[in-house]
């Protein structure tokens, strides 16, 4: 949900300056295809991606020990972001596979709706996912894995082509992914106390801050806050509303089999009158609502400062506490992010049903922080100003693990596909979430920090968790990036389905002999095949079974999927118009270095909007904000004029 | 770089005052080059207009500054002395500076680009240029104020209201939202329903304001159609003789009633005939009446030879049913002859037509005026109303019985979708294409 600090707040931290050489036997090398920098969930993503495609790859980061650090709530996955997580492991990457292995309570939300809307989501066990993806980074193929704190980029030519640490070494690269999280100017805000972000052990970070200043880049600022951590046995659980996970769980991952480990349930509370009570008192406490905060912060996570002043007319909030693993007493309350004073959090806390007696471990805290404006990026993640230079994660305004890995992988994946020498891969918004989070921020910018949600995908039908593999895996195979055991599981669930599917619509009834069969059908002497008979309220895959018992035989994820299309019968056919003529601007593409100051027509505004995000196609263009429908005509005269030239 | 261009406004020929305009980023350019000084920004100056030493006129001249002119380019207006040759001789010196004489509605379609005005306000610059009543350009007027585009947004609201509740429901199961919360899209929609149903229930009128309300005259043969079309004409525009059959095609006739212009239509008798050239003028003439907004059904009330028969199938609850040759002792067929609005005439009299004249315009003020503005003045708008009707009954039926969220919501998007694409708010390319290339304005 919140998702703050790359950067840990208490820890204390290793000797940065110390290069740690991981996994190099024999001599060290100076030069890589791809760098990474950043150890969290972009980075490791992007440096697994670069690695797959087969580019020499460099992870820096400041402490191997919290490479995969979940530094916000425990838990990935939800409504858009479990599709987001689906679509990185359609695509081979790491996230879903080891959220599968560190889940502790699994539950796929809306079960009761369709299919398009359902999101996996787990509560994680964030020792064993730090545990897991270091385990895969450190033993991964083509990747080195380097403790160092990075200085500042090399640049020749103006083309970026490297990193040198702060101790002055080189390490060169033709392209270079940066995932530093909140690094930029970052401010913790708890009551009144106000602590930069970058501290001592991190202020080699400087030098990068000031170069991506120096550059020119766009910046605005974001804030976002966490709720304080509880110690698990000073709560009183025996009074608290339990809520299980699901039996059995599904998992994220296409290549995951079944969930074994153990599962816990988390504890629902709520506020009340007089924890609202003290909060307003203090409200001036708070960064916000003291006035030292001017960040934007997420409206669809409010702090309990927010949500006490905006909904005044709610008595009550519920918080869900979230334990943090199963060996850790930690405990998250998800809905309390707050910024007033470590006094007011405890005396707040303990109004709470089963918090009477809470020991609070860390005290909650706002952060801002300044994000590079993602219209600097094209859709490659690749920075227009710095070409070399790749931007994912939080640094790009967005918020959450999930957004974070998928920009990773992308960046990545571009980034050692341009060291290599093969065409830019880009996902578009009928494609994938992928496409969409990445056509969202590098088109129309953020103004608060971004989230994936489903109403965000205009395809939202086409784009389900359940067949992301059906969309990506192939792709990923081409662009490279799939590894053997997933193509041939891929490649044998294709061929099934296809037969599967082919069947489906050469079996069918006539409503006298689905009649005859028991099913209720309108006598209006129309033929229908397995998917329009499935499509009708009551008859289901088990009853059409009993009729073609061939159909018994097909695996659970073909039923599944048949099923599927049944569901969505006529809504998929018409979505695919609809992605035909979304593909018919999209495939209008516009020349990289088309002058609008030449368009004729264009307002000095939409010019300048324009400029700044030079979009690839006439879709793109007509989805840069503010951007009229003129304009776009206006744009397209332009350019047939100029292609004819 | 965008060019410059210029056309003559007014009509060519002979007048008292010639207008040409000019727009683009040469505007400023060329006025100094012509005129020497430029006036104050909007304000008419007096100037002596030459070329290549030679005065071509002494005009008024105005400057429109961009962003804030019609185009939303630089723009100037010349007021010339409205003879031929000195028009001739700006439009050369025009073209001698490099300006294009523009392509047929490109000061407008310069004026969409810009965003100065929304797809539809567009079509009511050409309504209005194309008005020939009051009705029209009181309509065209209103829409280009966005009277049309007003209501569309309303509907929108509504629509982007409905998604709200379904996309909180979708995206959001694990907040503490109301019981239910799907079910608050339920009353926007049906609001929405109604709204639009009525507004389909009118969708007509403001086609027919625009391209003149439709009225076909049929009946059998001689019966007297073209004596009533010549009487409501007040001019012989059709041939009149007692041949049965005498009129084959079909002769459209231009009127303006009661302020709305109409257009009157005779037509072939309708009767079972062997002769190809009468056939074919029947088939014409059930055609046309199939497709106008009412039917004078006129029948010779002195007869009794049940010809009548043949034009009943066309007849229409509404229409006229017009009992000619009223100063005749009736015949058998005026009793057997069934219409729920019937008007006995006499068109041997002179002023025989006056009742169905005043008919004609009552009629007219009661399909016509209305305090709201029509949805769809456009043929293409009434088709995107069907549309989004058709998605938000969908929606609605949905939710009512299967409570499927992620799909209602895909109706409501599409319901959107369809109205969106009236005012130009989504959707450019096939649309602006059938707009513009049926434009013809701004000159």
């Amino acid at each position: 949900m919140l998702c703050v600090p790359f950067l840990k707040l208490d820890a204390a931290l290793s000797s940065a300056y110390m290069a740690r050489l991981l996994h190099l036997g024999g001599s060290v090398p100076d030069t890589w295809d791809v760098i990474v920098i950043g150890g969290g969930h972009a980075g490791c993503e992007a440096a697994a991606a670069a690695a797959r495609f087969g580019a020499r790859t460099l992870l820096l980061t400041h402490k191997v020990e919290t490479i995969g650090e979940m530094s916000c709530n425990p838990a990935i996955g939800g409504l858009g972001k479990g599709h987001l997580v689906r679509e990185i492991d359609a695509l081979d990457g790491l996230m879903g596979r080891l959220a599968d292995e560190s889940g502790i309570q699994f539950r796929l939300l809306n079960r009761s709706k369709g299919p398009a809307v359902r999101g996996p989501r787990a509560q994680i066990d964030r020792a064993l996912y730090r545990a897991a993806m270091q385990r895969e980074v450190l033993n991964h193929a083509n990747l080195d894995v380097i403790a160092a704190a990075v200085e500042d980029l090399i640049l020749e030519d103006g083309h970026v082509a490297g990193v040198t640490g702060a101790d002055g070494q080189a390490f060169r690269a033709s392209a270079v992914v940066l995932t530093t999280g909140t690094f930029l100017k970052g401010v913790i805000h708890r009551g009144e106390e106000r602590t930069p972000a970058g501290r001592v052990g991190e202020a080699p970070a400087i030098g990068l801050s000031d170069r991506l200043y120096g550059s020119g880049f766009k910046m605005g600022r974001l804030k976002t806050g966490t709720p304080a951590r509880l110690v698990a046995s000073s709560i009183a659980w025996d009074g608290l509303e339990m809520q299980p996970g699901d039996d059995p769980p599904s998992p994220f991952s296409f290549m995951t089999g079944s969930i074994d480990r153990p599962q816990v349930q988390c504890g629902v509370t709520y506020t009340n009158a007089e924890t609202h009570r003290i909060i307003a008192e203090r409200l001036s406490e708070s960064a916000v609502y003291g006035g030292r905060a001017t960040g934007r912060g997420p409206r669809y996570c409010p702090s309990i400062e927010d949500k006490v002043v905006r909904f005044a007319d709610k008595s009550s909030h519920q918080i869900f506490l979230e334990p943090e693993g199963l060996t850790d007493d930690t405990v998250y309350p998800n809905g309390v992010s707050t910024s007033v004073s470590a006094e007011t959090q405890d005396l707040f806390l303990r109004t709470i049903p089963g918090l009477e007696n809470v020991v609070v471990r860390r005290y909650g805290y706002a952060i801002e922080y300044d994000y590079v404006d993602p219209r600097e990026l094209s859709p490659t993640l690749e920075a227009k100003r710095l070409p070399g230079l790749y931007l994912a994660g939080q640094i790009n305004g967005t918020t959450g693990y999930e957004e974070a890995a998928a920009q990773g992988l992308v960046a990545g994946l571009n980034a050692a596909r341009a060291a290599g020498g093969s065409a830019p891969a880009v996902f578009a918004r009928d494609e994938a979430y992928i496409g969409v989070l990445i056509d969202d921020l590098v088109t129309r910018g953020v103004t608060e920090p971004y989230r994936m949600f489903t109403s965000r995908a205009e395809f939202r039908l086409t784009l389900r968790a359940d067949n992301a593999d059906q969309r990506l895996t192939r792709r990923g195979m081409d662009l490279g990036i799939v590894g053997p055991a997933r193509q041939d599981a891929f490649t044998a669930k294709e061929t099934a389905l296809a037969a599967a599917r082919t069947r489906a619509r050469a079996l069918s009834l006539t409503p006298q002999e689905a009649q005859r069969a028991g099913l209720k059908i309108n006598a209006d002497g129309r033929r229908r095949d397995l998917i329009q008979l499935l499509n009708h309220k009551g008859v289901s895959f088990d009853l059409l079974a009993g009729i073609w018992p061939e159909i018994a035989t097909w695996a659970p994820e073909v039923r599944e999927q048949v099923t599927i299309d049944a569901t969505y019968d006529g809504y998929l056919a018409r979505q695919a118009a609809d992605v035909e003529a979304f593909r018919r601007d999209e495939d209008l593409r516009l020349p990289a270095d088309l002058d609008y100051a030449a368009v004729g027509s264009l307002s000095n505004e939409v010019r300048e909007k324009l400029t700044a995000v030079r979009p690839l196609t006439i879709g793109q263009a007509a989805r840069v904000e503010g951007v009229s429908p003129g304009a776009i005509t206006a744009l397209l005269g332009h350019v047939r004029r100029s292609i004819a030239a | 770089m965008t060019d410059t261009i210029f056309a003559p406004a007014t009509a060519a020929g002979r007048a008292a005052v010639a207008v040409v305009r000019i727009s683009g980023p040469d505007t400023q350019r060329v006025l100094k080059a012509l005129a020497r000084r430029l006036p104050a920004p909007r304000v008419a100056g007096l100037r002596r207009l030459a070329h290549a030493g030679a005065t071509l006129d002494e005009a008024l001249v105005l400057w429109f500054p961009g962003p804030g002119s019609y185009t939303g380019e630089d723009a100037a207006e010349f007021h010339l002395h409205g003879g031929p040759a000195v028009v001739d001789a700006v439009i050369e010196a025009l073209s001698a500076a490099g300006l294009r004489l523009a392509e047929p509605g490109e000061f407008t379609r310069r004026a969409f680009e810009h965003g100065r005005l929304d797809l539809a306000q567009a079509e009511a610059v050409a309504d209005l240029i194309d008005a020939e009543t009051k009705a029209q350009s009181a309509q065209a007027l209103a829409q280009l104020g966005g009277a049309l585009t007003k209501r569309y947004d309303a509907w929108r609201g509504a629509l982007i209201e409905a998604l709200a509740q379904l996309e909180a429901a979708i995206d959001f199961p694990d907040e503490e939202l109301p019981e239910d919360v799907a079910s608050g899209a339920l009353a926007p929609l049906e609001r929405l329903r109604r709204e639009l149903a009525a507004a389909l229930g009118d969708a007509d009128r403001g086609r027919r304001i625009r391209e003149g309300y439709r009225v076909a005259i049929i009946g059998a043969p001689n019966a007297g159609k073209s004596t009533l079309l010549n009487a409501l004409a007040g001019r012989d525009a059709a041939i009149v003789t007692p041949i049965a059959g005498t009129t084959r095609d079909v002769i459209e006739v231009p009127l303006i009633l009661a302020g709305y212009k109409i257009l009157l239509a005779d037509m072939a008798g309708l009767r079972d005939t062997a002769d190809v050239v009468e056939a074919e003028g029947v088939r014409r003439a059930r055609a046309w009446a199939e497709d106008a907004d009412l039917r004078l059904w006129v029948v010779d009330a002195s007869r009794s030879d049940g010809e009548w028969r043949h034009a009943a199938d066309l007849v229409r609850p509404g229409d006229l049913l017009v009992l000619n040759k009223s100063d005749l002792p009736p015949g058998a067929d005026a009793a057997a002859v069934e219409g729920s609005e019937r008007l006995a005439i006499s068109l041997s009299d002179p002023a025989g037509a006056q009742p169905a004249r005043a008919w004609l315009e009552a009629r007219l003020i009661r399909d016509l005026a209305a305090a709201e503005f029509p949805a769809a003045t456009r043929l293409r708008h009434g088709q995107h109303l069907v549309e989004a009707l058709g998605h938000v009954d969908r929606a609605l039926v949905g939710l009512a019985t299967h409570h499927e969220a992620e799909l209602a919501a895909e109706d409501v998007r599409l319901a959107a979708r369809s109205l969106a694409r009236v005012t130009g708010a989504i959707d450019a390319e096939q649309i602006l294409d059938r707009v513009f290339s049926s434009f013809c304005i701004g000159k």
